[in-house]
């Protein structure tokens, strides 16, 4: 055992000392001695070859503080930190604890249950009990485990069958400066019953100045029931200097569609994990992902897509824009189970490097053991396109505006996947001036 | 149909039989006094010998690496004898004092050694478990200044040269099956070609396992010296037995500027019966540097093996270069394969394409696996990857394992792989068109291996044909 | 020689003929036309003996053989050819391989010697003459990035290298423009002679300009609702289908 485990062994203890006896306490030191056996990933384990997490293991991070005085923030600033609507139903997280007076949902529909991970052990114990750490159990998962034993706050989403939820809901999560050195461990759990939709939407930013990293390690467990579908944006903008590890873990009825979009520019390191199990047959995913880095900045994206049923098709389209010294790392991987016949499976990730100093490393897998399927991969690393180029310039375009429009239209065709349009636009307008310089449109 | 598709890869072996000679075989195991008798029994330099030594003392320190995508029973390497010759042979002798028994079964392969009959251009070295049996045409190629030759042989006739690249581009250190090797190898071809010197015909190397519970570890060395081209083929087959047999090869290729090497495998060991007994663990480390404005090719059809864990790779060392693979894998019944290449970029403008297809019948699994390494300094460097697979059946895996690394922003990269089967719809229009099933398949598996069939030489290309069992008529060339 | 009685059919548990009779003769040609879904090319697909489909009653005979009894390469080399609607790509095998193969299977079957690759080159010249096709053709794979104009005239192509006695056309025309649509007829209407017969599934009376059938039927629902001369298909084009599935 490390010395920081040890430590987080003590900072378990104290955490958890009131806990008593049943299933929370029970899952909760069940996930720290997984945590603690496993230790943090070093690169010869092969899901993290290519991303050091050293820079998290030396240091450990304090429990998030409760905080004392008044709020710092108002709902506008909220607003003017995140992107969406503020009409949306908004769950306001500040240094990973909740703040009523930031948030609103009362819209909802009555039959659907949108609550904070505390209120919902405490009205319906039951129901959390039997969703909680069954899709995420951490098998593995050193920072899966690590959330299930120090989350101390999240959101429960239940749909029941049929309902529709018109709004999304917006899970903001915010650190401020008292978030130095703190490690943030969101949960997040929903279960959407047949035919029920929901668009959830998390938004990761920080206000104000920062002193000192932190580490929010997320985790979210969603099942979506047959017919059933859920669309999943994340959107990670982080504090440069924090650290960020997101799991998403899915699993899918028969009929049903699973969409998920990531956006990750934020974070020193960042390590976006998505998973999802195609349980049902007919089931769909679409995973797609844009990246923009630079700098130092460290940016890590696995998915992991199981075929388990036949006539199953999934989705992805990764993208990653690269500057400076950074690093980027995709590792996607489609898995089809013997049974999952008629499986059709495409992934593609492009990624653009923009420096020289810049490096991206991707192993794009498919591990296929049915007969019956079509399943395909494309990788491509590269700079822009000459031809792209040159022809811009006969249009009179000056060689850097070309080359800004490119790019900006390199990120375009994947943000173009966004069905939200409050979300779309909001990051076509972001990706724009970055590149740009100026504002779209 | 299924049943049309079985008796097509059902193939059933030809190559089993076994050949009745007396050996001179080792006892098994492995230790320091088995690495130095087999020095001795080749009448070794003293420095050939150390660092054998040092290769097996490195050896002893590595554990045998799992990261593959292979199950196997664990290999207990002091069971294995480690060096076996027909007694017949002696060293360096010349190819009329072969015994005939050795040339009949060398006839039987398909291979004449007798210099009257063998294949015009094309020179063989018959490699017979541990030693040489001889090699033909050499008078022939020593006009030309080309040394193609045992390994045994160079190290006593070229040791300036042997010492000059051996173990330079695959060091002993490189990992646990190349260690090994290097401690224990006791025979292989050694090529070398002048500068400036075309060679004017196929190289070839036979290798053939034919004792029992013996292993098979050769080392080919070529080395092409500037300007100089040549091209290399490699043939392997084992007679059919109910254990499994080690063969942990090394090959080096060494390509000095503008020069060309083509390496060709067909690699058909036994591979066991349709439920797993028996067959060859086939471990091979293959590597090519090269220089500037070299070009490095592999090529390799693998049909045999119980188990295969190669990965033929270049060194992208010189401004210039280009390094190819083109491979067709196939497994069937028990077989695992778990194959690919690495093409590490050093050198600016460098070129690399990597053409896979992989064929997967019975409960076979198929792996590529392959690395593409742009380092910082390769700067306009491309490389183009492409890996297909093809299921038959409904019990086997395809499985694709590509690492892409790009550290420079003037390099593209492209990968591109899928996966499918035989279509009923593509049947069903060759059967419109009065097709049988069995022709349908045959001619669809050869358009899916076209692009690396036409990659082989004519002989290998004909051999690969009868190996799959289809027309390559229409499809090569 | 084809005779089609009362015939039905399945894919899946679907039912998608429900009852065809049709009865071609030597030296006819007969259009189906109908609207999209009606099962036009499930009877084709039947006729050239497609293995996706159960046929639970009814039958089929093709000069005086139970063609449902044969298989569907004994069909080809009966003289049974079909122009898929959607045709085939086959990546890595060369057209000229795959017309000669397909030739001399044909050809031994029948009892005739096989053509050599030189032989059936020159053969080839005169075919491709007869669709208007480069000889350049030949060495592409079988429809592997072909346009759908040119997977169309290599149908046309591949027939006129088999010369069937029963060629099937579904949708041979969707796709063209008018001039190819112009060469397409062309070599149908060359390789036409008093002892084989052409079936033309079409959506478009622009085709029967060129093809002049002596017999136009409408399949809907599974069913020949109506059938008549070449006036039915120019009735057709102008008012649609409606009327024809109310009448019938
Ligand atoms: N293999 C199959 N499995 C299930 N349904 C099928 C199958 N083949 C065809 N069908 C269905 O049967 C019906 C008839 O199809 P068919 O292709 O014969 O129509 P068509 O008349 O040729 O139409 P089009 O004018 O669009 O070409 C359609 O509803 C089609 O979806
Ligand atoms: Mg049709």
């Amino acid at each position: 055992m490390s010395s920081s485990t040890e430590a987080y062994e003590q900072a378990f203890g104290a955490l958890r000392a009131s806990g008593g006896t049943g299933w929370l306490p029970a899952l909760r030191r069940e996930a720290m001695d997984r945590f603690s056996a496993l230790g943090f990933p070093t690169t010869r384990n092969e899901d993290w070859h290519f991303t050091s997490v050293t820079p998290i293991a030396e240091k450990v991070f304090k429990i998030a503080p409760t905080r004392t005085g008044p709020a710092t923030l108002s709902p506008a600033d909220i607003t003017a930190l995140v992107i969406g609507d503020p009409d949306w139903h908004r769950l306001v997280f500040v240094n990973g604890r909740f703040e009523a007076s930031l948030s609103a949902f009362a819209g909802l529909p009555a039959e659907v249950r949108v609550t904070t991970l505390a209120e919902a052990l405490k009205e319906s114990p039951e129901f959390v009990a039997e969703h909680l750490g069954k899709l995420a159990s951490g098998e593995g998962q050193t920072f899966t485990a690590f959330n299930t034993a120090f989350a101390q706050d999240g959101v429960v989403i239940h749909v029941p069958g049929g309902e529709v939820v018109e709004a999304p809901v917006h899970i903001v999560h915010i650190a401020d400066s008292h978030a130095a050195g703190v490690g943030i461990h969101p949960r997040l759990l929903v279960v959407v019953e047949p035919l029920a939709q929901i668009t959830i939407v998390e938004s990761y930013a920080c206000a104000g100045p920062m002193s000192g990293g932190y580490l929010t390690n997320a985790v979210a467990e969603i099942e979506i029931g047959n017919g059933a579908r859920v669309d999943h944006y994340k959107i990670q903008r982080e504090s440069t200097d924090a650290f960020h590890v997101g799991t998403t873990q899915v699993r899918q009825g028969r009929d049903s569609m699973y969409h998920s979009f990531s956006y990750a520019a934020g974070a020193a390191i960042s390590r976006t994990n998505v998973y999802t199990q195609l349980a049902g047959e007919n089931a769909e995913a679409r995973l797609n992902g844009l990246y923009l880095i630079d700098g130092a900045q460290h940016a890590d994206h696995q998915t992991f897509v199981e075929h388990l049923a036949p006539a199953c098709a999934s989705r992805e389209l990764y993208k990653g824009i690269l500057d400076g010294g950074s690093h980027g790392v995709f590792n996607g991987k489609v898995y089809v189970d013997p049974i999952a016949q008629k499986t059709d499976g495409k992934q593609t990730n492009h990624a653009l490097l923009l420096s020289d100093h810049a490096r991206i490393d991707t192993k794009p897998q498919l591990e296929i053991f049915a007969d019956d399927v079509k399943c395909t991969h494309g990788a491509t690393v590269g700079r822009l396109d000459e031809g792209a180029l040159f022809y811009m310039k006969s249009r009179g375009l000056g060689a850097e505006n070309a080359r800004a429009l490119l790019t900006y239209a390199f990120a375009a065709e994947v943000l173009e996947t966004i069905e939200v349009d409050a979300l779309r636009e909001g990051l076509e307008a972001l990706a724009f001036a970055r590149f740009t310089q100026s504002e779209l449109r | 149909m299924s049943s049309s598709i079985e008796s097509l890869v059902n193939k059933e072996y030809q190559y089993g039989f076994v050949t009745d000679v007396e050996s001179d075989t080792i006892a098994p195991g492995l230790t320091e006094d088995t690495v130095r008798l087999i020095s001795s029994k080749k009448d070794e330099p003293e420095w050939l010998l150390e660092w054998r030594l040092k290769a097996f003392r490195r050896w002893q320190a590595m554990t045998e690496p799992h990261w593959s995508n292979l199950k196997y029973e664990p290999i207990d390497y002091q069971a294995q004898r480690y060096y076996s010759a027909p007694k017949s042979i002696t060293p360096l002798q010349s190819l009329d004092q072969v015994d005939p028994e050795l040339l009949r079964a060398y006839d039987k392969l398909g291979i004449s050694l007798s210099e009257q009959k063998h294949l015009a251009g094309v020179a063989v070295d018959a490699i017979f478990d541990s030693v040489s049996v001889g090699t033909t045409m050499k008078a022939e190629l020593s006009k030309y200044g080309v040394v193609f030759c045992s390994f045994t042989e160079a190290v006593h006739n070229h040791p300036e040269l042997i010492k000059k690249y051996l173990g330079s581009v695959v060091p002993y250190s490189d990992n646990f099956f190349a260690a090994l090797n290097s401690a224990v190898f006791s025979d292989g071809s050694f090529c070398y070609v002048p500068k400036g010197v075309r060679c004017p015909i196929e190289l070839s190397t036979y290798f053939r396992i034919n004792a029992a519970n013996t292993g098979q570890f050769e080392r080919t060395l070529i080395v092409a010296d500037e300007g100089a081209y040549v091209s290399y083929l490699e043939g392997c087959t084992a007679p059919k037995r109910d254990t499994h047999q080690l063969h942990a090869a090394v090959v080096e290729l060494v390509a000095l500027d503008n020069a060309t090497v083509k390496y060709s495998t067909v690699q058909n060991w036994y591979a066991g019966d349709k439920d797993g007994v028996g067959g060859i663990y086939n471990f091979v480390t293959k590597r090519g540097k090269a220089h500037t404005n070299s070009k490095i090719s592999w090529t390799q059809v693998e049909t045999g093996s119980a188990i295969t864990w190669k990965y033929p790779s270049v060194i992208l060392q010189g401004d210039n270069s280009t390094g190819e693979f083109y491979s067709v894998a196939v497994v069937n019944n028990m077989q695992q394969a778990d194959t690919g290449t690495k093409m590490i970029h050093i050198g600016k403008n460098t070129k690399s394409t990597i053409i896979s297809k992989g064929i997967s019948a019975g409960k076979g699994q198929n792996s590529y696996r392959g690395r593409v390494k742009m380092l910082p300094k390769a700067s306009g460097s491309r490389n183009y990857t492409q890996c297909d697979s093809m299921l038959i059946g409904n019990q086997c895996g395809a499985h694709t394992f590509p690492y892409i690394e790009v550290a420079n922003n003037s390099s593209t990269t492209e990968h591109e792989a899928s996966t499918s089967k035989i279509g009923e719809d593509q049947i069903f229009y060759c059967k419109q068109r009065g097709l049988s099933a069995e022709h349908a398949i045959s001619l669809i598996v050869s358009g899916f291996c076209r692009e690396v069939f036409k990659e082989l030489p004519m002989e290998f290309a004909l051999e690969a044909q009868q190996l799959l069992g289809i027309t390559l008529e229409g499809s090569v060339g | 020689m084809l005779k089609i009685e009362n015939l039905h059919a399945t894919a899946g548990d679907k039912e998608i003929l429900k009852g065809i009779s049709l009865t071609v003769n030597s030296g006819e040609v007969h259009a189906i036309m109908g609207p999209n879904g009606s099962g036009k090319s499930t009877l084709a697909q039947i006729i050239a003996g497609h293995p996706g489909y159960v046929v639970t009653s009814g039958s089929v005979t093709y000069e005086g053989k139970d063609l449902l009894a044969m298989a569907a390469e004994e069909r080809a080399q009966a003289g049974v050819f079909l122009a898929f609607q959607y045709p085939i790509e086959i990546p890595g095998v060369t057209n000229a391989y795959f017309f000669r193969s397909a030739y001399n299977e044909v050809r031994k079957a029948n009892g005739m010697e096989e053509l050599d690759p030189i032989e059936f080159l020159d053969f080839m010249d005169k075919k491709l003459k007869l669709v208007e096709m480069d000889e350049a053709m030949l060495h592409r794979s079988v429809n592997a990035g072909f346009s759908g104009g040119e997977k169309k005239r290599n149908e046309i192509l591949q027939m006129a290298v088999l010369e069937p006695k029963l060629a099937i056309l579904d949708e041979t025309d969707s796709g063209l423009d008018i001039d190819a649509l112009r060469v397409v007829a062309g070599g149908v209407n060359a390789l036409r002679t008093r002892e084989n017969a052409t079936i033309v599934v079409t959506h478009y009376q622009r085709l029967l300009n060129y093809i002049v059938p002596d017999f136009v039927h409408v399949l809907a629902h599974g069913r020949i609702v109506k059938s008549g001369g070449k006036e039915l298909a120019v009735e057709l084009e102008a008012r649609g289908y409606d009327w024809v599935m109310e009448a019938a």
